[in-house]
């Protein structure tokens, strides 16, 4: 097969050129997380006001007197990314209105990580969604307080070592399962939930516009590999995202209006979860009995999600 | 000529804001507050008021709401008390450091522990650092008066700066009192429309809230300090063109029977007003007592202060709030402070009064007085004292 | 560049140079860069897209090339080049 003729290959040129978030960041090098972000600005384009909370992506982009923004940024506090993407939504809703700005669209979009969203900004993400603002809010997810030294947050997987929960002789890591926050997004009823992964470019682009195009609150989580905290290569981030959603550690779905639709990008068959941990330091200490206890739990939880798609489907 | 109406002051505030052509308005209820909150959300029910109403899930995110929509240019504005309030309190030197011109209107009351729902100035005093302007009210007139001049301060190109207005919750807040309410063409004239100095809007990005490393914090301090000190001058224009409107005239600092008064007295808030009773009573008995109303708390009026009370024999400072453990109530610490490099200052006397609702009668003011000048010894005492407090 | 003075500062300390930060050359961190073998490239643009900096510039004749003005030598391109036409070198 003529390898130019291969639309997997080709579609990468069909991205938007323009880079919205410029280089001299102060990302770890191979950080999967700003690269999300910077495919979600390309996504997302110039007509977009983001709000964003404390963190990684925060700090590796606004030093002052710099920044590398060049869409309308704003960063307030830790726990408040979606109370202030609500604020500026509402604000740019009656400028509009009163015609002292000009009419033209513009998307407010709230940000944060793991912690920011489903720890301490949980409450303020919860109203936004609940008072259905149009704005997106995204999760970028590297699983830990990366920002402040690796510590755990709700959405550390089980069996992870943090700084908080480390792995030690009496220890396994993180004794909890990671808090499924996008079924909580779904059950606030709210237009459009979906995940998404780097590692699939194309397919998260696709769910950026998606959210972009709806009129009403919507709700990304985005898989963000982090080699520091993960304890892996500094060229691991895609693929390490890939092999995510090809053991089913992260599942690829999208539910609308409350339809749940897998994204074409799953595999009809599981790689071992045992795949997935090894190339990472974080899971290094685990036995085989507690990986076969998270490859039962894995296993459940997609079943659930297939069946969910089956009959909850559009 | 606005009408004289009667109205419940709290509600009356939000009519006065609600002619103020706010944008965007996000609260959250909280006794005292909740009749300016529900109040405001009547007015864009009925289309009375053309602005985003946002019923918010907690303080801090009406607080970071009314950032936002600040930062994308909108006149915003919130209420709240207490809890709510000290809620807030991580994110108000924020607000004032990204120089964005929110208003505030403060229903004062206790803050916990124990939990009390009634008036005092617990709740604001923890705000002092914060960089906001303040100011305080005593009546329902000075109230709205205060409220819509408040957006034409913290807009001015050269302040740029949050201000909250505080009123005494319940106390002043549930009270009916006569007052005239400017009319709407009034307001239009005195207030012009908001020009941000940078917005959220893809027609000129900008970043804003970038942190800052230790070689600029302190510039940044020092600029947001000076900003706060350069405010009063624009605070006291603002008052005189009030005055030009509307025949009432306002200072940082109100005097009342100073000239050749021995013993004064220092009251903030609504409290003053039963002072003013009690000088009365005092001066027909001969007594030369005087009352001395601070009005703008942040930024300090320091000229001011120094000039009322330099030669006075005697300061009584009411305090409604008292920093634990330490030299004495936060406005007496700060007079006195004020007053420090005076070559002639007062004997001055710290009372804590009034603390979670309990009410202060005309006596209780007398009282302070007869008190204070029945002390012969002349010392400078280094103690405050609890007004009324059951040994 | 010398630091501003505090009147110097912006108000608010709003920064109104969107993507400023480019100033600052991370560059300097790597301690090896990707070395692009055009005779393998297929051209199909993939490094340019996983680049965590967005360095990766197409050059005029459509094959591409690290901008090392701020390559932080993460290894990413190289490793998911699907023709394994791109190799990290030690820097000097």
């Amino acid at each position: 097969m003529n390898i130019v003729e291969n639309f997997d290959l080709f579609a990468p040129r069909l991205i938007n050129k323009k880079e919205l978030l410029s280089p001299g960041h102060r990302a770890c090098s191979g950080c999967g997380e700003v690269l999300a972000v910077r495919l979600m600005c390309k996504a997302l384009g110039e007509n977009t006001v983001i709000a964003s909370a404390t963190g990684c992506m925060e700090i590796i982009s606004s030093m002052f007197p710099t920044t590398a923004w060049k869409v309308p940024w704003i960063h307030v506090a830790f726990e408040n990314a979606a109370s202030v993407a609500s604020g500026i939504e509402a604000g740019l809703k009656a400028l509009r209105k009163k015609g002292k700005i000009d009419d033209r669209y513009v998307k407010v979009v709230g940000m944060g990580g793991d912690g920011a969203t489903m720890d301490i900004g949980f409450q303020a993400l919860s109203g936004a969604m609940e008072r259905g603002h149009d704005m997106i809010y995204v999760c970028f997810d590297n699983e830990a307080y990366m920002n402040t030294g690796i510590q755990r947050s709700s959405g550390t997987p089980m069996g992870a070592s943090t700084t908080t929960a480390p792995a030690g002789k009496v220890s396994m890591g993180q004794k909890t399962w990671k808090k499924n926050m996008p079924e909580i997004m779904v059950a606030h009823g709210i237009p459009y939930v979906a995940t998404a992964c780097p590692s699939y470019p194309l397919d998260f682009i696709r769910k950026m516009e998606k959210a972009k195009s709806i009129k009403g609150p919507s709700y990304i989580h985005c898989f963000s590999m982090c080699p520091t905290g993960w304890r892996s290569p500094s060229h691991t981030a895609i693929s390490m995202g890939r092999l995510a959603v090809e053991t089913g550690a992260f599942p690829l779905y999208e539910v609308e209006n409350g339809h749940y639709h897998l994204s074409s990008e799953m595999p009809k068959k599981f790689k071992p979860i045992k795949d997935y941990f090894k190339p990472q330091g974080r899971f290094r200490h685990l036995t085989a009995d507690e990986i076969e206890m998270i490859q039962e739990r894995v296993n459940i939880e997609y079943k659930k999600l297939v069946e969910k798609a089956k009959c909850l489907k559009v | 000529m606005g009408k004289r109406i009667g109205m419940e002051v709290a509600v009356a505030v939000a009519e006065a804001v609600g002619l103020c052509n706010i944008d965007m308005a996000a609260v959250y209820p909280i006794t005292p507050q909740s009749h300016i909150a529900e109040h405001l959300s009547d007015l864009v029910a009925d289309g009375r008021i053309d602005a985003e109403f946002v019923t918010v899930e907690s303080e801090h995110s009406a607080m970071s709401a009314v950032i936002g929509a600040s930062g994308a240019g909108a006149r915003s504005y919130t209420a709240t008390s207490s809890q709510g309030l000290m809620y807030m309190h991580e994110l108000l030197p924020i607000a004032s450091a990204m120089r964005l011109p929110i208003c505030m209107a403060i229903a004062n009351r206790a803050v916990s522990g124990p939990l009390n729902i009634l008036n005092d100035h617990t709740d604001i005093m923890p705000q002092r650092d914060s960089g906001w302007i303040s100011i305080f009210v005593e009546n329902g007139q000075e109230a709205i008066d205060m409220s819509i001049m408040s957006f034409k301060i913290a807009e001015h190109k050269d302040v740029m700066l949050p201000v909250n207005v505080n009123i005494d919750g319940f106390q002043l807040t549930h009270m009916v009192e006569p007052f005239e309410m400017p009319t709407q063409e009034e307001v239009n004239q005195f207030l012009p429309p908001f020009v941000p100095h940078a917005t959220l809007h893809p027609s000129k990005p900008v970043t804003m809230g970038a942190f800052a490393m230790s070689d600029y914090f302190a510039e940044i301090m020092k600029a947001k300090d000076e900003a706060i000190k350069n405010s009063k001058k624009v605070i006291v224009d603002v008052w005189d063109e009030w005055a030009k409107m509307f025949g009432r005239k306002y200072q940082p600092v109100e005097t009342y029977q100073v000239e050749d008064a021995d013993v004064l007295m220092l009251t903030m808030g609504s409290m003053g007003e039963t002072a003013q009773i009690a000088i009365d009573e005092l001066r027909a008995k001969g007594v030369k007592a005087g009352l001395v109303k601070l009005r703008l708390w942040r930024p300090f009026p320091l000229a001011e202060i120094k000039a009322v009370l330099k030669n006075v024999k005697k300061l009584i400072v009411t305090d409604r709030a008292i920093s634990f453990g330490g030299p004495g109530g936060p406005v007496f610490s700060e007079v006195k402070s004020a007053l420090y490099a005076e070559a002639k200052r007062p004997l001055i006397y710290n009372y804590i009064y009034g603390l979670g609702g309990r009410d202060m009668a005309v006596k209780d003011f007398a009282g302070m007085f007869e008190k204070v000048l029945a002390d012969t010894t002349n010392q400078e005492s280094d103690t405050y004292e609890f007004w009324g407090v059951r040994e | 560049m010398a630091l501003k003075t505090w009147k110097e500062l912006p108000i608010g300390c709003v920064v109104s140079e969107p993507g400023s930060a480019s100033e600052y050359h991370t560059g300097s961190w790597r301690s090896q860069r990707p070395i692009w073998k055009n005779e393998k490239c297929i051209k199909c643009g993939i490094c340019y897209v996983y680049c965590p900096e967005g360095c990766v510039q197409q050059t005029e004749d459509g094959f591409f090339q690290a901008n090392l003005d701020y390559c932080k030598g993460c290894g990413i391109c190289a490793h998911e080049c699907w023709p394994h036409a791109i190799s990290m070198v030690e820097e000097g």
